[in-house]
């Protein structure tokens, strides 16, 4: 299976996104998703610079994949849309039908990332016939539907046109919203929200009045508190067809975990102890792929 | 516009065609839409009386079939798609790519909706569905602003239909797991959002206590309004604060908005609600109609009257409204 770094969902300064791709070119991932997929007020990076960044990504042999806004509200998020499409010329990731929309209006190929809904052959089927040449699967679904998902899609004879990726180590995207909850944590509206997602490069943890870990909040998405892992499902998830998993950037340990997918994948036995304890006090879940509540860790 | 009304059960969709519906919304007794709740909804017969109910004072009939099917249960949202076709009502709501590619191909003459389960936010997505499956309507997600709302509206392929009143949901329909996270139902899989079967209540030294799957969403001091756990509705600790970290116990109201939204194109007004009783959709859909009915005649004149007003906010969840999205401050 190849190794993928997801798009980084949280807001970090230019300097610090400009490292983490330096360090990502020596790094086992395979594939790379860079881009803006969270708020389009976000211009640390501008969009059209993303594709220079990408450059010596490209050159060290990884593919790259420019990653798009999951939620388009405006004319002007379509228009900037609309132009990445027109300009990117490489692989592109649709986190909205907009993008998809697009895409296949210009016979473009494209992944349909974690937040365009694929529960089912059917629909897999749909967008396939659109362009798309892989997806990731939505993050509520279990090892159950996969498998009956890729079984069909093979039966479809699909099996060799589309790729299957699976969020596998991160905190998950759960939900978007017109509201900004970073900007109404600091009282302040969105529309002067003073970019205060600068100040949380991992977001911001959301406790019950018990102090159990529930959310974090990252502008206007919101994500698991805990962290979802699947490095033990690895050889399990090989076995059902699975092509690439995918681990979302932190602003800690992202190469030391993809270092750990990468040994295992190399045939090396590691225990899930080895990634906890790099990451501090942090807990994992992995509820949503044995059928349960996402938090759940089994 | 078109009031499209909820109705969970046939007394409640005989109270919202007495009191002034357009068109009713219905859902078949399972899972295959989003309010998948115990003792609601359709089944065969219930629905017959109801479109016939309809049928006799010209009112619309449409049936949501608005969740997503997995492989396992595939086949149920198909028998549905089915029935709706035979029963022959108006139109369906339908969110699923492979569920609108089915009813395309199985029943070409047959009116599709995009629901707001689709999650269209933008003419690129509106367009999509309709070079796809020929969607005559979609229903958007509660995530635009009046001004956003009326950019798409002018250049929409598509009717658009938009929420007025009811429960709201902060988050870009379709594409919320918080559900999910916390008890493994979700409103895209189980047509179910912090779903009652997950929720426990308890009396307690510190106060009420309201949990989902044990989790705990909020606690009520003597008094205090304690409101259903929805869980983008609880208070949480955030950076040593305690408080309402998504959103308040509130309801969205649009009534004000009448006169904008007809003027920017809106082809329909939903009201939120299959879970509710007949009696509140009687007096909710009883308001609408007389607000729609006065700006139809008074036009540019409409003003709301404060009985309307008052009325809503008593069945409002924590007796409090709010323009929601519609508005950009509360963004």
């Amino acid at each position: 299976m190849q190794l993928s770094l997801g798009p980084i969902f949280y807001y970090w300064p230019r300097q610090q996104v400009e490292d983490f791709y330096h360090q990502a070119l020596a790094s086992p991932a395979d594939i790379v998703y860079l881009g803006e997929t969270v708020c389009p007020k976000r211009r640390e990076v501008h969009p059209s610079e993303w594709l220079e960044m990408a450059a010596p990504l490209a050159e060290a042999g990884k593919q790259v994949v420019l990653s798009t806004l999951a939620l388009i509200e405006s004319r002007a998020d379509l228009a900037t849309l609309r132009k990445l499409c027109d300009q990117s010329g490489c692989l592109m990731e649709a986190n909205d039908m907009a993008a998809v929309e697009l895409l296949s209006e210009r016979n473009l190929p494209f992944v349909a990332g974690p937040s365009i809904n694929i529960y089912n052959s059917a629909s897999l089927r749909v967008l396939q016939q659109a362009g798309m040449m892989r997806w990731v699967m939505p993050v509520e679904l279990s090892r159950h539907t996969l498998q009956g998902i890729l079984e069909e899609v093979q039966q479809f004879g699909l099996a060799q046109q589309v790729q299957t990726e699976i969020f596998s180590y991160g905190h998950l995207p759960l939900a978007y919203s017109a509201r900004c909850f970073t900007a109404r944590n600091r009282n302040l509206p969105k529309d002067d929200c003073q970019l205060s997602c600068l100040d949380y490069p991992d977001g911001i943890p959301v406790h019950t009045r018990e102090n159990t870990s529930l959310f974090t909040l990252n502008g206007i998405q919101t994500l698991s508190g805990d962290i979802h892992n699947l490095l033990a499902e690895y050889h399990d998830m090989a076995a059902i067809g699975v092509d690439i998993l995918r681990i979302s950037p932190n602003s800690s340990n992202t190469f030391q975990v993809l270092e750990q997918f990468d040994r295992i994948r190399r045939g090396e036995t590691l225990s899930n102890q080895l990634i906890a304890s790099d990451q501090g006090a942090a807990t994992f879940c992995n509820g949503y792929w044995y059928g349960k509540p996402g938090m759940d860790f089994t | 516009m078109e009031l499209v009304c909820p109705a969970g059960s046939l007394p409640a969709l005989k109270a919202a065609v007495d009191n002034g519906a357009d068109a009713v919304y219905i859902g078949f007794r399972d899972a295959t839409n989003a309010r998948h709740f115990a003792g609601l909804n359709f089944n065969d017969s219930k629905a017959d009386q109801a479109l016939e109910h309809a049928r006799r004072h010209n009112v619309r009939l449409f049936v949501a079939i608005n969740t997503y099917p997995q492989p396992h249960n595939w086949s149920a949202w198909q028998t549905a798609v089915d029935r709706a076709a035979h029963l022959g009502v108006d139109a369906l709501i339908v969110a699923d790519l492979g569920v609108l590619d089915y009813a395309r191909e199985r029943h070409p003459q047959l009116a599709l909706h995009l629901s707001v389960q689709g999650s269209a936010t933008n003419a690129a997505a509106l367009s999509f569905y309709q070079r796809r499956f020929d969607i005559r309507r979609a229903v958007l997600p509660r995530v635009l602003s009046l001004s956003q709302v009326q950019q798409l509206s002018a250049v929409s392929p598509v009717d658009l239909e938009v929420f007025g009143f009811g429960s709201l949901c902060i988050m870009a329909e379709g594409r919320c797991h918080l559900s999910s996270y916390v008890t493994a139902e979700s409103p895209n899989t189980c047509g179910a959002c912090s779903p009652a079967s997950a929720v426990r209540w308890q009396e307690t030294a510190s106060g009420r206590e309201s949990r989902l799957n044990g989790v705990l969403i909020d606690r009520f001091k003597a008094g205090e309004n304690a409101g259903y756990p929805t869980l983008c509705k609880g208070r949480f600790k955030v950076e040593e604060q305690t408080y309402h970290a998504l959103e308040e116990p509130t309801s969205l109201n649009t009534l004000a908005l009448i006169p904008q939204l007809a003027e920017i194109g809106i082809k329909a007004i939903k009201i939120e609600g299959r879970q509710r009783s007949p009696a509140y959709v009687a007096q909710v859909v009883s308001v609408w109609r007389e607000a729609l009915d006065h700006y139809h005649n008074a036009g540019e004149c409409f003003t709301p009257r404060r009985e309307w007003f008052d009325t809503l906010s008593r069945v409002s969840e924590g007796s409090q409204t709010t323009f929601g999205a519609y508005s950009r401050p509360w963004q």
